[in-house]
């Protein structure tokens, strides 16, 4: 097998009595597209959450390159409340902020569009090379960073010329249109230089057209900068098309796994999805 | 690179001719007119709303601490350049403590530093909260400050609740202009590097700006510290402009006027803010002053003219504004900037 990039050990998330992810597992290896779908509400963001550091897992452990990462235990009332398994497998806790995790390797898109709206596209790449840059306030404020300044924008720049949108630089992020955010946003990600991208319904509220270009995108993508590819779609065109592997969440629980042919003929992701006739 | 050329030079020839023209407007005008109280009174203003702007407008942080802020600044100033010969009389009531003096250079910079000092001792806690509350924690701030400065225990470097005085002031308008000037300057420098970006992506969207990298707390702490660092200078400058500091003085009302001054030039525009704060002073100090003095004509009394109308003038004026101009005189642009295109305006 290749190797793992992305390792996610029974993750369960819990929100007051709540269960939103229920012992999660999953991996995602080197070079591989990976898709979690799921009915609304089965909890697919709150695991990305849980990944990204905006949620702190209730249980569970995640690893990024064969390095833990984030790891907790149920803790203080939560030990009392908790309704989810495993909850005496792991000892310590760790803790990321999202930032942290975006320094090490991992690029997320959210599901609804979070592009700086005010700011050119341009601009928007650009912040994303700050993380990286060699400067501190003083040496950006009086210029003396100019190197790696004039680094970043190249950097900056070279991107959205191989992306196709160089000539969108100067246009305010959002005034463009909807499926052209969703590639400013991508391509943003891009330029944190991450190893894992995490797309959160990359496809939503495009057409079938802009959907097959958001396909060959996402492929050329993950070839161009070597990277592995986590993504929840909801458009099963796209799914079935890309992905080498599937996971189906329902309630929060891991229903099916698999190709994209075995999940398909699933009897337990057809009743998740189409419900079943009731034969009383 | 010619049109990058132009940008400064333009700006850079229009400071020139300012300086010449208020170095020769000081040898034709008699040093009492009230044209020069308005010059050094917006300068000092206008640096203090920069500051402000460079935090709500740009940073998207809303603090309402200004005001504390510059009287840590004025304060400072004032302890440390007041002449060993004149500590006795100015302390009458205490045995001062602080036995040296500062350049004047010096302690206005250490005036800074001290307010920078203490807005990031204050933003650990501070600047987890989000909008309204941050307002509410940083307006608390100010007002405990002041009452910590009128503190008995700390008169003998405070001097209790008396005034301070006796301390090195300025004459020339090209004083607060330069001090002023080269602090805008640097605000506006700031704003446009990497740092000044980042800064926007937070205002723009937090969550978003996280998953980028960039370190919330880290920059807001910067933001916060850097801003706090202006309002103090501009507090020292307030100090030698008025040639007495009483911590009585530094209300919220004082930070109103400023947050006026932000609103009325254009939050997030820098030289909206300069043009504002001149408009301002001049309309409080001088061409409204007739609103707060009782006027006859003959024996009759003009209705509502009597000591406070102007502020109920202000309340309206900034009514309106807000109403029916809300990007005020500049919106977010900056004078001599490049324009965007309409077409991306109009979708906005």
């Amino acid at each position: 097998m290749a190797d793992n990039v992305l390792h996610v050990e029974h993750i369960t998330m819990q929100f007051g009595g709540v269960v939103a992810v229920n012992d999660l597992t999953l991996d995602v290896d080197q070079g591989e597209i990976v898709a979690l779908i799921g009915p609304n509400g089965a909890g697919k963001t709150t695991a990305f959450n849980c990944v990204t550091g905006v949620y702190e897992p209730t249980n569970g452990l995640v690893s990024f390159r064969g390095q833990p990462i984030i790891q907790n235990h149920p803790q203080g009332k939560m030990r009392a409340q908790y309704a989810g398994e495993h909850g005496d497998l792991y000892k310590t806790a760790m803790v990321k902020t999202p930032d942290q995790i975006t320094r090490l390797g991992i690029a997320r898109t959210f599901q609804n569009i979070r592009l700086f709206g005010n700011l050119t596209v341009f601009e928007n790449v650009l912040i994303a090379k700050h993380m990286r840059a060699k400067q501190n306030v003083l040496s950006a404020t009086f210029r003396l960073n100019y190197r790696e300044e004039e680094r970043m924008r190249r950097e900056a720049m070279e991107l959205l010329e191989i992306q196709g949108m160089a000539h969108l630089r100067d246009e305010t992020a959002s005034s463009l249109p909807y499926g052209l955010q969703r590639r400013v946003e991508i391509a943003r990600a891009l330029a944190t230089d991450p190893t894992l991208l995490l797309l959160d319904e990359p496809a939503a509220g495009m057409n079938p057209q802009e959907t097959q270009e958001l396909t060959e995108f996402i492929v050329r993508i993950k070839d161009q900068y070597h990277l592995s590819v986590f993504m929840i779609e909801h458009h099963m065109d796209l799914v079935m098309q890309i992905s080498q592997r599937i996971y189906v969440l329902d309630f929060g629980k891991l229903i099916a796994q698999g190709t994209p042919r075995e999940v398909q003929n699933d009897p337990e992701v057809i009743k998740a999805y189409l419900g079943v006739a009731d034969n009383a | 690179m010619k049109k990058m050329k132009r940008e400064t030079i333009l700006p850079a020839a229009l400071v020139l001719a300012l300086f010449a023209g208020l170095f020769i407007l000081e040898r034709v005008l008699p040093a009492s007119s009230t044209l020069f109280v308005v010059l050094k009174k917006g300068a000092i203003y206008a640096l203090v709303a920069a500051s402000m702007n460079l935090l709500n407008g740009f940073t998207g942080l809303f603090s309402l601490g200004q005001a504390g802020f510059m009287l840590i600044g004025a304060y400072t100033y004032a302890v440390f350049t007041i002449p060993a010969e004149m500590k006795p009389v100015v302390y009458q009531y205490y045995d001062h403590a602080i036995g040296f003096t500062l350049p004047v250079p010096v302690a206005i910079l250490l005036a800074g530093v001290m307010a920078a000092l203490f807005a990031a001792l204050i933003g650990l806690p501070v600047l987890k909260l989000k909008s309204d509350y941050l307002a509410i924690a940083t307006l608390g701030f100010a007002e405990i400050i002041r009452a910590v400065i009128q503190y008995d225990k700390l008169g003998p470097i405070t001097n209790g609740s008396n005034m301070l005085k006796s301390y090195p002031k300025f004459s020339s308008v090209l004083f607060p202009f330069t001090v002023a000037g080269v602090c805008i300057a640097i605000i506006l420098l700031l704003i446009n590097s990497s740092y000044g970006r980042v800064f926007k992506a937070i205002r723009d969207d937090e969550i978003a700006a996280e998953a980028m990298g960039v370190n919330l707390f880290r920059h807001k702490e910067l933001a916060f510290a850097i801003s706090s660092f202006f309002a103090g200078i501009s507090g020292a400058l307030l100090a030698m402009f008025q040639s007495t500091v009483q911590a009585s003085a530094f209300k919220s009302s004082m930070t109103y006027e400023i947050l006026l001054i932000v609103v009325i030039g254009g939050i997030g525009s820098i030289s909206g803010s300069v043009i504002a704060s001149f408009l301002f002073v001049a309309c409080s100090e001088w061409w409204l002053r007739f609103l707060d003095t009782e006027m006859f004509i003959g024996s009759f009394q003009v209705p509502f003219l009597r000591s406070g109308f102007r502020m109920v003038v202000f309340s309206v004026v900034i009514m309106v504004m807000v109403l029916f101009y809300r990007k005020g005189i500049m919106g977010d642009r900056e004078l001599f900037q490049k324009r965007r295109d309409n077409k991306a305006k109009g979708v906005r």
